[in-house]
């Protein structure tokens, strides 16, 4: 750090100290949380469904993995498909090119691929949103940028949760996040809502059921 | 806070030429309007969202107590997860110091410095664009509003739809015309359907993504606790910017600290709704300093002051900073309604432009001396904000304060853009019909505190039914003749 960038730091520290010096001095820091920590507690995995969907993601059930990969093989519009490591082999159908990334694929590559399947870390029903962490099955993030077309597989119901609030308990601050709520959109132009900007313009998701 | 609208007009003239024009003003009245509705129907979904309000606000005030405990935690974070923290206390210096992390990446004659941008209020605050562009750096911005704004060489109107006074014909006259200029040019035959525009810019905007070497951005939220930027976005190109370049400099206002991971879980409700009226916008991306073998190998936080510890320091006009730039306070706003984004001359329109421009950039120019009168204080924003930042109080505040300057050392050239502004609020019948249906109009705030001749008229006013025009000028004309 050169001296003028550390007495930027001071003095910015010092006029903070100045200016709030009226603030009481506690300890508590205590805020009071007068909000619901859910605002639903049944039928999760149904209204996941219908928020995706009413954010223009097109959502599949499969009550198997074997039935992921039937599911996956009638989405695709070209055999290119990027499969991150820990995507079960049993999702992935015959019929597609399973692209590694293994070395790591260039922007470029990934540009021209068709699609990219992927699990999750878990799934929100009230808010319709999918995050995915890096976590196994699910790559780095420009793996789920870069192709147009974004199939995603949320274990049912154990990744499903109700809420925000409930959530950000089970992520880890400490690895790269992306939530995803729908396919890219703009509604720049006139207020109309376009779906397809720059990331990918199709978002699937396939609900997979537990062994019952 | 420096110039980026340098040469502004005070509001009042500028808000009446925005008026003339048709074209804007069907706009912005079919915009805000529809923005506003929908976010009324977004909030009705949560039976919580006072408590949700009531909890932002409360957050954002013990960030503000405590700010420097916050930003030297936040620091200690960002380092040891393997980011370079950078402090800048006006706008040269942040402009200095992104400008010297960007040549430090490289570049050559054959290949010129370029950034690729995240829309980013902090760094339209700062004028960065025009300051990289002196130095001969590129800075393409990749939000499609922004774009438009871009390449037709304007400047944003509004927070969250910076194209907002433009409609379709116009943007795609703009992207025929210009975006051949910055590289890959409109398709033939490029129609106005806002699918075929946004797919322009897609084209556009892919050849840049896929070879930027250096991003720039802003943050929404900083996480004190663990060291987390969080960006919420709806196209994408905010995830092309933030992963794909090998160096990220985000560009960051200190006052856009929570303390902790869990307060997230209260934003995250409160912006989108707010803001785009969506349950959850379609992209929001954290990180927390670098992340090996994903995204940018270098990142850079730069802190930003200019002008946000001098607002700290007043007790009243502090709360400007728990702004979350959602924009609900625009959309309900008559006069900015009617006078459109422009007129507020600066980075912040509307009714929390009017009260945090005058903050950062203290009020001696006309234009900022005549901000917190462009206001018919009916409180609409108020209602609106989701971290309660009571805007009618703090206008009434500055009022005061400009009224006391004016008097010390503008004379009569402050006062008098101040009282064209606030003529300008209440002589646009509708603007005024707004306020008079306010439910806030037996507000503690009607001011015994409004000392000088001017604001003191304005008092005197309120009690009346309608406002006489014609009365009103003539009071002023013999009262300041």
């Amino acid at each position: 750090m050169n001296p003028t960038a550390s007495s930027a730091r001071e003095e910015i520290l010092a006029r903070i100290r100045a200016a709030s010096g009226d603030a009481p001095s506690t300890d508590a820091r205590i805020i009071n949380r007068d909000y619901l920590a859910a605002h639903v507690e049944t039928d999760l995995v149904d209204l996941l469904a219908e928020n995706l969907t009413d954010y223009r993601a097109r959502v599949y059930r499969a009550a198997a993995p074997a039935d992921v990969a039937v599911i996956v093989a009638g989405l695709l519009h070209g055999p290119r498909l990027v499969v991150p490591d820990g995507v079960p082999d049993a999702w992935i159908p015959a019929e597609a090119t399973a692209l590694r990334d293994q070395p790591a694929l260039d922007p470029a590559t990934l540009d021209l691929t068709h699609a990219v399947l992927t699990g999750c870390a878990l799934a929100i029903a009230e808010t319709g949103t999918i995050v995915l962490d890096g976590g196994p099955g699910q790559g780095r993030r420009a793996l789920t940028l870069v192709p147009d077309h974004h199939i995603c597989v949320v274990r049912c119901p154990e990744q499903v949760v109700a809420s925000i609030p409930q959530a950000l308990p089970l992520l880890d601050p400490t690895r790269p996040q992306t939530w995803i709520a729908g396919p890219s959109a703009t509604s720049d132009i006139e207020l109309d809502r376009v779906e397809g900007v720059h990331g990918p313009r199709l978002l699937d998701v396939i609900l997979l059921a537990a062994r019952s | 806070m420096t110039g980026v609208y340098v040469g502004m007009p005070a509001f009042p003239t500028a808000a009446r030429a925005a008026t003339r024009n048709a074209q804007l003003r069907a706009n912005l009245t079919r915009a805000t309007h529809t923005i506003r509705d929908r976010r009324a129907r977004a909030v009705a979904e949560l039976e919580d969202w006072e408590g949700l309000r009531q909890a932002g606000k409360a957050i954002k005030d013990e960030t503000l107590a405590h700010l420097d405990d916050y930003l030297l935690q936040l620091e200690a974070k960002v380092t040891e997860a393997g980011g370079t923290v950078h402090w800048a206390r006006d706008a040269d210096e942040a402009n200095r110091i992104v400008t010297e992390l960007i040549r430090a990446t490289g570049g050559s004659d054959d290949q010129p410095h370029e950034v690729v941008k995240v829309k980013s209020m902090a760094t339209q605050e700062i004028g960065l664009n025009e300051h990289l562009a002196a130095e001969g750096i590129s800075a393409y911005e990749t939000d499609l509003a922004e774009l438009i704004v871009q390449l037709g060489d304007d400047l944003p109107s509004h927070i969250l739809v910076p194209a907002i006074h433009k409609n379709r014909t116009e943007i795609r006259d703009i992207f025929r015309e210009r975006m051949g200029e910055w590289g890959r040019p409109a398709p033939e035959g490029l129609t106005d359907t806002p699918a075929d525009l946004a797919e322009a810019a897609r084209l556009h905007l892919r050849e840049k993504f896929l070879r930027a070497k250096v991003a720039v951005s802003g943050a929404n939220f900083m996480v004190a606790e663990t060291g987390t930027l969080v960006v919420l976005e709806s196209e994408g190109n905010g995830r092309m910017c933030l992963t794909l370049p090998e160096t990220l400099i985000s560009v960051v206002g200190i006052e856009k600290i929570v303390p902790t991971w869990r307060d997230l879980e209260v934003f995250l409700q409160l912006l989108p709704r707010s803001s785009t009226a969506e349950r959850m916008n379609p992209y929001t991306t954290m990180w927390t300093g670098t992340h090996e073998g994903d995204g940018p190998k270098q990142f850079h936080l730069v802190l930003l002051d200019n002008g946000r510890t001098q607002t700290l320091a007043d007790e009243v006009g502090r709360q400007a900073l728990r702004c979350i730039r959602c924009s609900a306070c625009l959309n309900v706003c008559p006069v900015y309604e009617r006078a459109g984004g422009h007129a507020y001359g600066s980075a912040y329109p509307g009714p929390i432009g009017a009260i945090l421009t005058p903050q950062l950039r203290g009020t001696a120019s006309e234009l900022d001396a005549s901000l917190p009168y462009a206001s018919s204080l009916c409180g609409a924003c108020f209602e609106a904000c989701p971290v309660a930042i009571d805007i009618p109080e703090v206008l009434l505040h500055l009022r005061e304060r400009v009224g006391r300057e004016a008097k010390e050392h503008g004379g009569h050239r402050l006062e008098r853009a101040a009282m064209k502004a606030a003529t300008y609020a209440m002589t646009h019948p509708a603007v005024y019909r707004a306020a008079e249906n306010a439910a806030v109009r037996a507000r503690k705030l009607i001011p015994k505190k409004v000392p000088f001749g001017a604001g003191k008229a304005w008092t005197e006013t309120r009690d009346l039914p309608e406002l006489p025009e014609q009365t009103f000028r003539q009071w002023w004309k013999e009262t300041h003749r």
